[in-house]
């Protein structure tokens, strides 16, 4: 065993300082395999980026009401009198004003893209003063809160960075007017950042939409506090009424959109990493070919198929591994943080992200790039292993 | 040994070769003993079949028929992995062309046949120099292939072939890629691992002058011994 080990040892090191002498094979494999885990961490980065927003946005102590049979707020309802009844739950939180409990408007006004300049769909939602304490982490980031009553909205940093006219003291239209831009505020990277917000009370008669809600936002005395508060509600007859946790349902929203993004990352990174194999497989036959004496000269003397067949893998599974950490930095410094915003085909508004380059997703690029290799290496080293030793020694 | 002294022993041995759909048979019924520490040379035109017998004996190649037998084992008999350990073990080979590692110095050129026992990197190191001092390139022990003449290589190549005191040590045309004066050294060499070790050698070769230094000659044409004759 320890003979076996040490003649792998010995090809496997030989092999490895051979790869410089076909530095040309060896490189354009190498890119081939960097350029496939670049594009593969890059594209699931974005499906990173899109469920990190979405799941930023949601904390499992807040409870999110909606109008029975309502998959999402936009197809939600609620009356003042049925947002009042909820208000006054038990186990909703409380903060020095009261119930942690907001009762929202959510509508969609048409905004120009900053890259494009064609409008987009962009979620305006009405609030009411608990709704700070619902999103403990929003916070004003440049300007100051719009003031209840008046007609002034303040808006998300990825909103404001996403699309025209949104930048502070700028103007929205909204219905036959056009309302203040007095702020700028962060929510964590969440959702929120994405929105604008206004108060509710100056939306509902903007929008006629006397005095319905379409859903409550309420923090509850603790996560656990979830299941009998919406026992309670739902049990409650004069209530109609369905209650979700709000990371249950950002999940649930995200799911369609970074299930896209991810199934069409993976379909491209695995066509490429179909080319990438030839690459690789390119390059071991030309690294093979190009020592078909030498490894036959070695197996002349005594060396085994095993120890042959392991140091050609080897040396796949060196040019995989550093074309994978090359693709994994490209992809980490090319792609992490990068801003975009995509369209969230629940709610039918954008979404403001950015793209979210994990340790992880750069692990699953290494792993694909040796899966590449190592498929890549495989034939050539059975090739080298077989070759007459006889014939393979009179080579040139 | 065999049955009849001989260190080597070829019996009935052929070898065919298919191109295509063409059959072509290299050996034919070939008979052949080497007693031990002969110097044998073999001789005979291209195609002859002379390296075709070099390599069975080697256990690089198997006959068609008949048997190779080396130290008294059949070596044709053995499985791909036994036959590479038996190569380790009892064979040092000496090609036309070096073959040398080109990434590896002299001694680490001469030390891989090493890497194939249990020494240890100290009993190596000793087997290395050893080798080195009998071929007379201990100077030259640093230096890759690259920076060593064409004699320089093939000393660094006998040397990897005696490093692990083998049965045998075969050589195919071992001159046969340098000019005279560098050939009369390897061949020089040769005679002295034979006279003064008393390593069994047999030698593939064109040349008339290098089969001479051989103790004994034998002439291989259309894969068969054709003429022998003691010199």
């Amino acid at each position: 065993m320890l003979n076996w080990l040490t003649q792998v040892f010995a090809l496997t090191q030989f092999n490895i300082q051979t790869i410089w002498q076909r530095k040309g094979s060896s490189a354009a494999a190498l890119f081939g395999i960097a350029g496939v885990v670049a594009v593969l961490v890059g594209v699931l980065s974005i499906g990173k980026g899109f469920e990190h927003a979405m799941q930023a946005s949601g904390r499992p102590d807040t409870a999110l009401i909606l109008r029975s049979g309502a998959d999402s707020e936009m197809m939600s309802g609620l009356s003042r009198d049925v947002t009042r009844i909820i208000g006054d739950a038990e186990g909703i939180a409380r903060g020095d004003n009261g119930a942690l409990s907001s009762s929202e408007l959510f509508v969609i006004i048409n905004l120009p893209k900053r890259s494009t300049g064609t409008d987009a769909n962009v979620p305006l939602r009405g609030v009411e003063p608990p709704a700070f304490g619902v999103r403990s982490e929003v916070e004003i980031v440049s300007g100051r809160s719009f003031e209840w009553g008046k007609n002034e909205v303040i808006v998300g940093v990825g909103a404001a960075r996403e699309f025209r006219g949104l930048e502070l003291g700028g103007e929205i239209p909204v219905g036959p007017e056009r309302w203040k831009v007095v702020g700028l505020f962060a929510a964590g990277g969440g959702l929120s950042e994405s929105e604008i917000w206004t108060d509710a009370g100056v939306l509902q008669p903007a929008y006629r939409r006397g005095s319905s809600f379409q859903a409550v936002y309420a923090k509850l005395e603790s996560a656990d506090a979830f299941q009998s508060f919406s026992d309670r509600l739902t049990t409650d007859p004069r209530l109609n009424v369905k209650v979700v946790r709000q990371t249950d349902y950002y999940a649930e929203q995200s799911q369609a959109i970074s299930g896209l993004i991810n199934g069409l990352g993976s379909l491209i990174a695995g066509l490429m990493g179909i080319g990438a194999v030839f690459g690789a497989l390119n390059t071991m036959y030309s690294a093979v070919s190009s020592r078909t004496r030498e490894i036959a000269t070695l197996r002349a003397l005594g060396f085994g198929n095993g120890p042959v067949i392991i140091s050609v893998m080897a040396e796949a599974l060196v040019i995989a591994v550093v074309g994978g950490l090359a693709g994994a930095g490209l992809a980490y410094l090319a792609f992490d943080g990068f801003q975009a915003a995509t369209m969230n085909w629940q709610s039918f508004s954008q979404v403001a992200f950015a793209f979210d380059v994990t340790p992880a997703l750069l692990v699953q690029g290494i792993v694909y790039a040796v899966l590449i290799g190592f498929v890549g290496g495989l034939l050539p080293a059975i090739r080298a292993a077989r070759m007459p030793i006889a014939a393979a020694l009179r080579e040139s | 040994m065999s049955d009849n002294g001989s260190l080597v022993s070829v019996r009935d041995a052929t070898k065919t070769f298919r191109r295509g759909s063409e059959e072509i048979r290299v050996l034919e019924r070939l008979d052949l003993d080497v007693p031990e520490g002969e110097f044998l040379a073999l001789m005979g035109p291209s195609g002859s079949g002379k390296s075709t017998l070099l390599n069975l004996i080697a256990g690089l190649d198997r006959p068609t028929d008949g048997s190779v037998t080396v130290a008294g084992e059949r070596i044709d008999r053995l499985s791909r992995t036994k036959l590479a350990a038996w190569r380790a073990r009892h064979v040092g080979l000496v090609f036309q062309f070096y073959n040398l590692l080109p990434v590896l110095t002299a001694e680490r050129n001469v030390e891989l046949p090493l890497l194939l026992t249990h020494l240890s990197r100290a009993q190596r190191k000793k087997h290395v120099d050893t080798a080195l001092g009998v071929v007379g390139l201990t100077h030259r022990k640093g230096h890759y292939p690259r920076t060593l003449s064409g004699g320089e290589q093939q000393r660094v190549g006998i040397a990897r072939g005696i490093v692990t005191d083998p049965t045998l040590l075969l050589a195919d045309e071992p001159t046969g890629d340098l000019d005279r004066k560098s050939g009369d050294e390897i061949l020089e060499l040769l005679t002295a691992l034979n006279r003064e070790h008393n390593k069994t050698i047999v030698m593939v070769t064109h040349d008339p002058h290098a089969a001479r230094r051989a103790t004994r000659v034998l002439h291989m044409s259309e894969g068969k011994l054709s003429q022998e004759a003691a010199e």
